[in-house]
This record gives structure tokens, sequence and C-alpha cells, in this order.
């Protein structure tokens, strides 16, 4: 069983009347990682989900998920599988003992078992003390987490997360990813779709970047970086007038020639060399002497990556809308901000800081607002 | 930050899929402690009901003849029954709201009989129903109505309204289903105001226009409120009934059936591939 790969799609269809959500989508999923789906709004990460999960079922193409052909025997893929969707399916008038509970009685678990079992979930996932509360008191985070505990109390082979962390505020985001790489380092398998580079970076061993239906692109998010831009160095000055000579003397230091946007008072030269750049950056703006707000060095954009890849930038009014709108889920409840909003919101949630230098460099840049 | 470790091995895990029996409980569980733990369910619905009540008991009640016996006799019954469907579509909100967040995707993606799930929400909802109809029923005491039959038919006629309660929450979780969302849900249970009120319900049929009695007469509500109303009253002519007690109860029973069997496969099949 072990070399049987925990997902195997083969040129997996899909359409919801005319809009085709899935267009032969490959996809091999070995076991022992953490796959990330990753795309734009309306790509088909969350349909290939559905279909994995045995939600939907596929047009055409071939799936297997643990070996078991999802179109012949579903019943026996829920029996491996775990689902966490885009929303925390949990019931706020039961406590999140009792909503554990029954999700175990529903996995076949004995009432004595569902009750050990979410002792042990509940604990794990740092919720024994608000077990015994009703969920309606939960903050958004510790419902998510619930949730996952849900998914998890069967045992599953393989964890499936639609887009796990959206609309999470980014300290509920960052334990919500403590938890989901607790569970990997325990064994358990991972598929997980997301529309942000960063938390496919922070979780993921492999990317499939997905558009249109179609695996675009495939490897560990430091191939896909590297395949699709470069990082870039980031600097917002006080006064607008000084753009041009930060440009000038600093354009050196990069790869590509540095862009000036003057609205923001910011300039982004693309460089190779991460930390020693940004160091000699400072040096280099200390001897201007011009004031700077703010500098840092920034993973590219999933805008930016997707630019690389396809040519094009990212359509979010673009017709592939059928994850959302016929897909059974809620249209306009879903996805939350955009990635191009990301890339210019900068909140900067600080998942990994880089230590070593003086600067205010945070390479969770990407990370995108709670929305 | 909270430190997590999730260890699959501390979890003992099922040797066998759950049953339909569990499977249906464990659903029905959820319904009841929700209804339970959220009063406003019930002193809403309770309120409105008694509202209506008290309207057509005090305000339209003195205006309409309903034959041999007071009115608040002859309408009480229909009331109980029309308020099946009032409940019924709060149930088809409900399901509507699951499907709308993610509450079904989970149940859905669970190794469980989909059947089993969706006849343990059906038998909870029913089993509330039973409670808004007592309350109902006794709030028509307080107001007047006295059952002119013996106990036993008294009794006979509760459960009787809960058959069809049972019947027609097929039909409110299949609207729940393909309605999809909460305001949908909402939109399509304007459905049972002409299936409440073009019935032997509030008023007798033949006050109806002519063309319009053919319709009243037949529709599966005024055959259940003659079925409840005979047996409420002790003997069908005091309800301006011809036929026998036996004659409304089977004929009741058949339509329940009927429902069950329409809206039951399509609940299922809509539920399966919802």
């Amino acid at each position: 069983m072990s070399s049987t790969p925990i997902v195997e799609a083969t040129g997996l269809t899909k359409s919801y009347g005319k809009v085709q959500a899935l267009a032969g989508l490959d996809l091999v999923a070995e076991s022992g990682q953490v796959v990330a789906v990753l795309g734009p709004n309306g790509a088909g990460k969350t349909t290939f989900v559905r279909t994995v999960a045995t939600l939907v079922g596929h047009d055409g193409g071939e799936l297997r998920v643990a070996g078991i052909d999802a179109a012949r025997h579903p019943g026996q893929v829920r029996q491996v599988i775990g689902l966490a969707g885009q929303y925390a399916a949990v019931e706020p008038a039961m406590t999140g003992r009792e909503n554990v509970t029954m999700v175990a009685r529903l996995y076949g678990q004995s009432r004595r078992q569902a009750r050990a079992n979410a002792a042990v979930v509940l604990a794990q996932l740092g919720l024994t003390d608000a077990a015994d509360r009703p969920v309606s008191t939960y903050s958004g985070g510790m419902r998510r987490r619930l949730d996952l505990g849900a998914s998890l109390v069967g045992a599953p082979r393989l964890l499936l997360l639609d887009e796990p962390t959206t609309g999470l505020d980014p300290r509920s985001r960052n334990e919500l990813w403590e938890a989901i790489r607790g569970m990997v380092a325990a064994g358990t398998d991972v598929l997980l779709t997301t529309q942000y580079l960063d938390e496919a970076d922070q979780l993921a061993q492999r990317v499939v970047i997905v558009d249109k239906g179609r695996v675009i692109a495939d490897g560990t998010p430091d191939e896909l970086k590297a395949q699709a831009g470069r990082d870039v160095v980031e600097i917002r000055v006080q006064r607008a007038d000084e753009l041009a000579v930060v440009a000038e003397s600093l354009g050196r230091l990069g790869v590509e020639a540095p862009r000036v946007d003057a609205a923001v008072g910011r300039v982004t030269i693309p460089v190779d060399g991460g930390r020693a750049v940004i160091a000699e950056a400072v040096r280099a703006l200390d001897a201007l002497a011009v004031e700077v707000d703010d500098i840092g060095l920034r993973r590219p954009t999933l805008d930016e990556v997707f630019l690389a890849l396809t040519g094009s930038p990212i359509d979010d009014t673009s017709d592939g809308d059928a994850d959302e709108t016929s897909g059974g889920d809620t249209p306009g409840r879903s996805e939350g901000a955009t990635a191009g909003d990301a890339a210019i919101t900068e909140i900067g949630t600080t998942t990994t800081t880089t230590t070593t230098t003086t600067t205010t460099i945070d390479a969770g840049l990407l990370s995108a607002p709670a929305a | 930050m909270t430190a997590v470790t999730f260890d699959a091995g501390q979890i003992t895990p099922a040797t066998r899929p759950a049953g339909a029996f569990t499977a249906a409980s464990a659903v029905a569980g959820r319904s009841v402690r929700k209804f339970v733990r959220t009063p406003q369910l019930l002193f809403i619905s309770t309120i409105t009901g008694a509202m209506f009540l008290l309207i057509f008991r005090y305000v339209f009640g003195g205006a309409i003849s309903a034959g041999p016996v007071p009115y608040v006799d002859f309408m009480v019954p229909g009331y109980i029954v029309t308020s099946v469907l009032f409940t019924g579509s709060n149930a088809s909100s409900s399901v509507a709201q699951d499907m709308e967040e993610g509450f079904t995707d989970r149940l859905r993606s669970l190794p469980v009989s989909r059947a089993a799930v969706l006849t343990g929400r059906v038998v909870a909802e029913t089993g509330l129903l039973a409670l808004c109809l007592a309350a109902t029923a006794a709030i028509g005491f307080a107001v007047g109505f006295r059952p002119h039959g013996a106990g036993v038919e008294a009794l006979a006629a509760f459960g009787l309204t809960l058959v069809f309660g049972f019947a027609f929450m097929w039909m409110f979780v299949w609207l729940g289903l393909i309605a999809g969302n909460v305001q949908a849900a909402q939109g399509m249970s304007l459905l049972i105001f002409p299936l409440s009120f073009v019935s032997s319900a509030m008023v007798p049929v033949d006050t109806m226009p002519g063309w319009m009695q053919p319709v009243a007469e037949n529709q599966p509500l005024t055959v259940m409120v003659n079925a409840v109303r005979s047996l409420a009253l002790g003997d069908p002519s005091l309800a301006g009934l011809t036929g026998s007690t036996a004659h409304y109860v089977l004929l009741s029973l058949v339509w329940a059936a009927g429902l069950i069997a329409v809206f039951a496969p399509l609940a299922v099949l809509k539920y399966r591939k919802a």
C-alpha cells in the first residue's frame, strides 16, 4: 500500500453547465507529503478537492484515492478521508466535545471509542479547556481548529483542507498552520488548496499550481519561485522626489531594471542573493541619506508567479468561477481577498523572521489580509 | 502560540462503518440539541402560532359560521394540522442553512448511509414538531377548544397529525436541499400559504367559489384536516362531513404514504448528488 499514491488524478474533467471547472487535470500525490494546490479564484481548486472528497462526481478521466476508484467506490474513499472545508462545519449550539464525538460516531466508532478519541483530538488541538463550552462562544480560529479536529477524529489517511485559513486573522492562521504541521509530522497525508503562495510555502513540500482547471506548474516551493520569479527588495521612501535617486543608485543591486511606483512611494528591485543584498541596500540608502519608511525582501507574489508562468495576470473576472458559483458553495463568501490584494496590502504576517538582518525583513509579506 | 502536535496513533479507529441506526441517531441528536438549546426557536414558533390562532379565534371567528359546533372547535384541529406546514418550512430553511455553511459537505464526506442521515434528520424534526403541536394544542385549549370525542380519539388525532408531519417533512427537507440557501428556502416556503388556506383548515370549503372547491376539497391538507377534525369532534357530521371517520383517516394515511413515496426518494437522490 505504501507505494500507492494517495491521490492519482488522470485527465480529470468536470463541467458545471458551460463552465469547465476541471479541464483534464493530472495530479499524482505521493503518500508522506503535503501537497498544496495553489491557484487564483475559480481555478478549479475547490472542485478538485470536492471530487477527491466524493462530494461531486467527475465527468471524465480517472480518480483514485489511496488506490480506490472514486467513481466506483465513493463509499470506500470516504472511509480513508477527512474533509475540512472553507467554513467551519460545526454546530454552534453544541459543545466542542459533542461536535467531535458526533463525527466520531458517524465514522463508526463505538460510544466509548468516540468519547476517548474526541478527548485525544481536543487535547492535541489545544481545545481541552474549551471542550465543554458551546461552540457559539468560540473564536473563528478555535472553530477552524475544532473543524480540523472533527475531520481528524476518524484517523483518516488523507486529510483534505479547502482553503483552511481563509478569513482568519494572522494569529489564528499561524495556530492552524502549527496544527497542520503537527499532523503531518505524525504521518497524515494532507492535500490542501490555497490561493496564497505563502501558505503553500509554509506547509507544503510540493506545490501544484492550477489555472483554468489544469495543472500549469508543479514542484517544491523553491523550484516554483525560481522558475516563476525572483525575490524583490522593496523600499518605501518618505519623499516621492527621492524615488528616482534610490532607483538609480540601487538599480545595480538588481538583476532586472527596478520598478518605481510613485503613487505609493515604492521602488521594487528584483534581486538574486536575498539577505546579502538587503544589507547592501541598507548601506547604500544610508550613504544616500534618504529617509526610508520601510525596506524589505519579499518573495514573488502569486500574481507575479502567475504572470511569469502564464504570461497573463490573474483575472478574477474570468468565467472560471465554477468552484464558487456552481459548485454548491456560497457565492460571495468564497475565497476572501484575491491574491492581487495580498500583494498590495502588506500586513506583514511574520511567519519566518530572518533574524540575521537588522531590517524588518519579512518573507511572509505575501500573506493576505484577513478577508 | 499553542504548541500543537497531532498524533493519529493515539486514535483508535473504527473497525467498521457506522450502521444506519447509529448514523441516524447521531444526526438526530444534533437537531434536538440545537432546538433545545436555542429557546427562541420554540418561543418564536409558538408565539407566531399563538398569534394566528388568536386572530382566527377572536378576529375572524365571529364572522365565520362552521355549522353545528362553535367555530373554535372547528378551527383548532384545522389550525393544528396547518402548523405542520409552518413548522416544516422552518426545517426547510435549516436544511438549506446546513448546505450554505458546509455542514452538509462534512456529513456527505463521511462513510455513512446518506439515506440514514436524512432519515435521522426527518425523525428529529418530526419529534420537535410534536413539541410545537403540543404547545399549539395547549393554546387551543386555553381559548376554549374542547374535543367532543373520546380521549382516545383526541390522542389518535394528535398521533395522526404527527404522521402527516413526518410525511410533509420529507417534502420540506427536499425543498431545503434544492433551495441550497436560506433565502431561497424561505422563498419556497411561500408555497405553503395556498396549501394551508385553500383548504378546509379554517373555513368550510363550501363557502369558497365554485371553481376553487374541487381543488380545496381534494388537496392533501384538507383530507388530513378532515381526518383530524372527525376524530377531535368525535363525529364527522359535526364538521359538515358526510363520510365516516375511518374513511377520512384511511384516505389521509394514503396521502401521507404517497407524500413519503414521492419525496423521500427525491430528497435522498438530491442529497446524494447535492
